[in-house]
């Protein structure tokens, strides 16, 4: 293998940006416990396509970011997307020749881990939610998936990001 | 291996965050790196008022400018009936040798910010900082009544905790007879309970609460809701009391920062440690300026 040149670190930077505006953008009050966790669909991409460039460390800065502008406890995002980016590195040969649907499953699993990471960290601090549409980001992030990977991916290519 | 030292550093910095109160001026260092993207969130609402207010015909404009002239006549009339008892009140107190309240305080008015937070705790976040001389605890009001109060503060941006996030306490009294109680948050965004409130206790539906100042945060006398429904289960120890807060908590964009000047309080509140000593006890102590007539009804 020629040795390739890291390149489009911007890119990514701008992808996960994104992700953060995504994530703070008002929605209509119906629709707020749907929002999909963009930031981890993000992470789960470029960890799976670039696992030399972005794991555990890009992950777990971004989930610093994401206590910060959701007015968290500090460190509790960052313990959620540090793991499942480590996850997501290691099984990225996998999920790559996965069928598409099948990613998405991966994904859920995946978001659901960071959710429920997150739950821990609630549980300990005594602020749990008590309904279940706390669950939800983990379904709309399944069924987004496709289209996230899609975007990205082209991305990627326009960009000879690698 | 990176990913234990990282869970590692986690858990060191959710501990950090959560126990010591120094933690808050990294925290408002960092709010300073999300502002940008903060206020490019809420960019598109700003550009979207601009033009509708542009685009306004000249007869919308007209309109509009009839009604808040006739608004501010009626408001002005009530001010000088208001300025009128308030001079009353004032002479009342000094024939009864009790210090006079003082009535107006400095207030701000800040904007929200565009921003969705965590769906499941009720925080809002608002356009003004400590460069505006915000501080953290300070009270949150809009035009209908007491909307939180500020618990994080950054340079350019501060973070307000809305008086019906589960975590959220106030301490209240029924307007109409001077029952003291506590409004806590539910989490749910047109609900307050009152906690600990005897089954025998004067409240009814339709009950203004107010502030009651005694906490030490919140200036007394500002609405906080209506009681909207009083349960009286015989197998609980007190009376489940849930009220209607009065000031549009999802409603409302601009919001008005007080700086409190209460007679009880004999510092002004500046530094953030303050106002948490002050808050404990909120029942019992300061009965120098309350009344609290129990057979008023």
């Amino acid at each position: 293998m020629s040795v390739t040149r890291p390149r489009g670190g911007g890119i990514i930077a701008f992808t996960f940006f994104m992700a953060l505006l995504l994530t703070i953008l008002p929605l209509p009050e119906w629709a707020g416990p749907y929002r999909p966790s963009w930031v981890v669909l993000v992470l789960i991409y470029w960890c799976m396509a670039l696992p030399t460039r972005v794991g555990v460390g890009v992950g777990w800065l971004m989930g610093l970011l994401l206590d910060l502008i959701n007015g968290v406890l500090l460190g509790q995002h960052a313990l959620a997307l540090a793991v499942v980016a480590y996850l997501a590195t290691l099984l990225h040969q996998r999920i790559r020749v996965f069928p598409v649907w099948q990613q998405a499953l991966t994904v859920l699993v995946l978001v659901g881990l960071s959710q429920m990471l997150v739950l821990w960290v609630l549980g300990v601090t005594g602020a749990v939610p008590r309904s279940w549409d706390y669950w939800l980001p983990s379904l709309t992030s399944m069924l987004l998936w496709p289209w996230v990977f899609v975007i990205l991916r082209d991305v990627r290519r326009r960009f000879g990001v690698q | 291996m990176r990913l234990i030292l990282l869970i590692v550093l986690s858990v060191v910095l959710m501990t950090m965050d959560h126990r010591l109160a120094q933690m808050a001026h990294v925290r408002s260092a960092l709010s300073l790196v999300l502002a940008p993207v903060q206020y490019l969130v809420n960019f598109p609402v700003v550009a979207g008022r601009w033009f509708t207010e542009g685009l306004s015909t000249r007869r919308d404009l007209i309109a509009e400018n009839a009604n808040l002239k006739a608004e501010q006549l009626l408001l002005r009339a009530q001010v000088q009936k208001l300025e009128a008892l308030e001079s009353e009140n004032r002479r009342l107190r000094e024939l009864l040798h009790s210090g006079s309240r003082i009535l107006s305080e400095r207030v701000l008015i800040a904007e929200l910010l565009a921003v969705d937070a965590d769906p499941f705790t009720h925080q809002i976040v608002l356009n003004k900082g400590s460069r505006d001389g915000a501080f953290k605890g300070q009270p949150l009001l809009d035009s209908q009544g007491v909307m939180g109060q500020v618990v994080e503060v950054g340079p350019i941006t501060s973070r307000a905790l809305l008086i019906t996030d589960a975590s959220h306490a106030i301490p209240v009294q029924v307007n109409r007879n001077g029952i003291r109680a506590v409004a806590l948050g539910t989490g749910a965004i047109d609900r307050l309970e009152l906690a600990h409130v005897p089954d025998t206790a004067d409240i009814r539906p339709g009950d203004l609460l107010i502030t009651s100042g005694l906490g030490g945060r919140f200036p007394p006398g500002y609405p906080v809701g209506t009681v909207a429904e009083v349960t009286h289960d015989p197998g609980q120890a007190y009376a489940l009391i849930t009220a209607r807060p009065s000031a549009r908590l999802d409603r409302s964009r601009e919001v008005l920062l007080v700086w409190p000047r209460m007679q009880t309080a004999p510092v002004e509140a500046e530094t953030g440690t303050a106002p948490e000593e002050r808050e404990s006890g909120p029942d019992g102590a300061g009965g120098s300026g309350e009344p609290a007539p129990e057979g008023s009804g």
